[in-house]
């Protein structure tokens, strides 16, 4: 079966790619494109490190045939800066030591970015679940939490 | 995992004409089949996406009352969609206490419905297995029971349906429309499974949409969805239970039940709403339902603990039931075994 050609915006710029037939964006962002932000965790949708967002909406990379993403807009982590400056939830990150291995920050960014773009003035459950769906293994959850309500709280205090 | 033919039409008439092909399966959300694929369990030749049929993502009133929720709908947006949260909020307690954010982004009405069991001999294709290959034996048998029913199992296959949502849409009877090459036809939710709980849908039907009877809505204001889970989030049940009371003049007028986690389908106990219709709900009530809808459970290696637990996570759910359907959903769980607070109620 011949491969099948894909294009869409990654982080704002345009790609095309051939892709073979079962690939998943997770492999074509990673293996093809070279963002290797997304990371590869357990490739069965139940850890949460492959988490990125297509078309303003929190989706499992490692699920998702890169077919069916034609047309679309996807942001992942190495989008977020700006002209070298770090997002607010990368620096909020930063600053309350929210990464240990560093493994799941990525997919954790993604969940926290998703949630702060429909919610910017989330209470502490709406971020504990948010993140349901990224796993941490250095147990480094109650930083996490800090972290998105610290970017939260300084997004809006720069809104105002 | 093998290759396949990958479609996205844009008609019906053409998703239908495109599934007549062998070896074809629906994608929706993708969440359970990609897995499935990945793992070799699932080997289709043909996906026929269905992103492309936009009135299979859309919910509307029905002429006769009640809902149509259609196929396609993402778990996300049937949770927080507000003729939903109106007329059959138990439906988003029940989403929202499955999986993750970026799951329920993804998955959809029907593809919940008719997800594959999280049964370990069933994901293993190098296990015995009846459900996935008939006839090849069944390496549950041989376990702890921790994911096998106590209720409805078969010679054939023990493990339990893995839904939320058909928890409650068979407790509120809830019915599908389901098109096909010769036409569409209606039937009932609880027809869809069969006994070992694989879909009795023949190959090429492709669920539209699932019906809410006009009746269902008058149980919103009592009816909630309580999940028994490992962990508080991002976990199957161990045991679940839909309760939902139609309630006037102190009186029980009617009830609806359904349990999950407990048996290969959505188990609808008859016996424990014939105990509560017409009664005064008190707690004895609740305890001879609970005992009428697991007076049959039969446990299976280890998972004795679950006929128990089931009883009480019933009772408990007619209890908060009873206290009324709180306004909001929380974002989080709260334990079912934490004081139920105000109650405050619903509509």
């Amino acid at each position: 079966m011949a491969k099948v050609p894909v294009q869409f915006t990654l982080n704002g710029s345009e790609k095309a790619e051939f892709v073979e037939s079962g690939a998943t964006l997770l492999d074509v962002l990673r293996d093809k494109i070279g963002d290797t932000s997304p990371k590869a965790g357990c490739r069965q949708g139940t850890c949460g490190s492959c988490s990125v967002i297509v078309d303003g909406e929190l989706r499992l990379s490692c699920l998702t045939l890169a077919e069916t993403c034609e047309g679309a807009s996807i942001v992942t982590t190495a989008g977020l800066a700006e002209g070298g400056v770090l997002h607010p939830l990368q620096r909020a990150f930063m600053d309350a030591f929210a990464t240990q291995c560093g493994f799941c920050t990525p997919g954790m960014i993604m969940a926290a970015k998703a949630l702060l773009d429909r919610n910017p003035d989330p209470s502490r459950d709406e971020v504990v679940e948010a993140i349901a769906g990224n796993i941490c293994r250095c147990t480094g959850y109650e930083p996490i939490i800090e972290a998105v309500l610290s970017a939260a709280r300084s997004n809006s205090i720069s809104a105002a | 995992m093998r290759r396949f033919a990958y479609l996205r039409p844009a008609r019906l008439e053409e998703a239908l004409a495109a599934a007549a092909e062998p070896e074809t399966a629906w994608l929706a959300g993708g969440t359970n089949l990609v897995e499935l694929m990945k793992r070799g369990v699932a080997r289709p030749a043909r996906l026929v996406d269905l992103a492309g049929l936009e009135d299979l993502a859309t919910i509307t009133p029905l002429a006769a009352g009640g809902l149509s929720i259609g196929a396609a709908v993402r778990n996300a947006d049937l949770a927080r969609h507000p003729v939903i949260l109106r007329d059959a909020p138990i439906l988003a307690e029940a989403v929202l206490s499955a999986a993750a954010p970026q799951i329920r982004n993804r998955a959809t009405t029907a593809g919940n419905l008719l997800q594959a069991p999280r049964c370990a001999g069933f994901l293993d294709p190098g296990a015995a297995c009846n459900r996935r290959a008939a006839g090849s034996g069944c390496a549950a048998r041989g376990g702890d029971g921790r994911d096998a029913a106590v209720l409805g199992a078969t010679e054939a296959c023990i493990a339990v349906h893995p839904s939320d949502l058909a928890v409650p849409l068979v407790a509120l009877d809830a019915r599908l429309r389901v098109a096909g090459r010769d036409g569409e036809r209606t039937i009932a939710l609880g027809t869809l499974y069969g006994a070992d709980g694989a879909s009795t849908l023949p190959p090429g039907e492709l669920v539209r949409a699932v019906l809410l009877p006009a009746e269902a809505a008058g149980f919103a204001g009592h009816a909630r969805y309580l999940k028994l889970r490992e962990r508080t989030s991002f976990a199957f049940a161990l045991v679940s239970a839909a309760a939902a009371l139609r309630i006037a003049g102190g009186r029980i007028v009617a009830a609806r039940v359904a349990l999950g986690g407990v048996a290969p389908r959505p188990w609808r106990p008859a016996e424990a709403e014939a105990v509560l219709a017409g009664a005064v709900p008190t707690d004895a009530l609740f305890r001879a339902a609970a005992d009428a809808a697991l007076a049959a459970a039969r446990p299976i290696a280890e998972n004795g603990f679950k006929i128990e637990l089931a009883r009480r996570v019933l009772v408990r759910a007619l209890t908060l039931a009873l206290r009324g359907t709180p306004a909001r959903v929380p974002a989080l769980a709260a334990s079912p075994f934490a004081p139920a607070g105000e109650g405050a109620r619903h509509g």
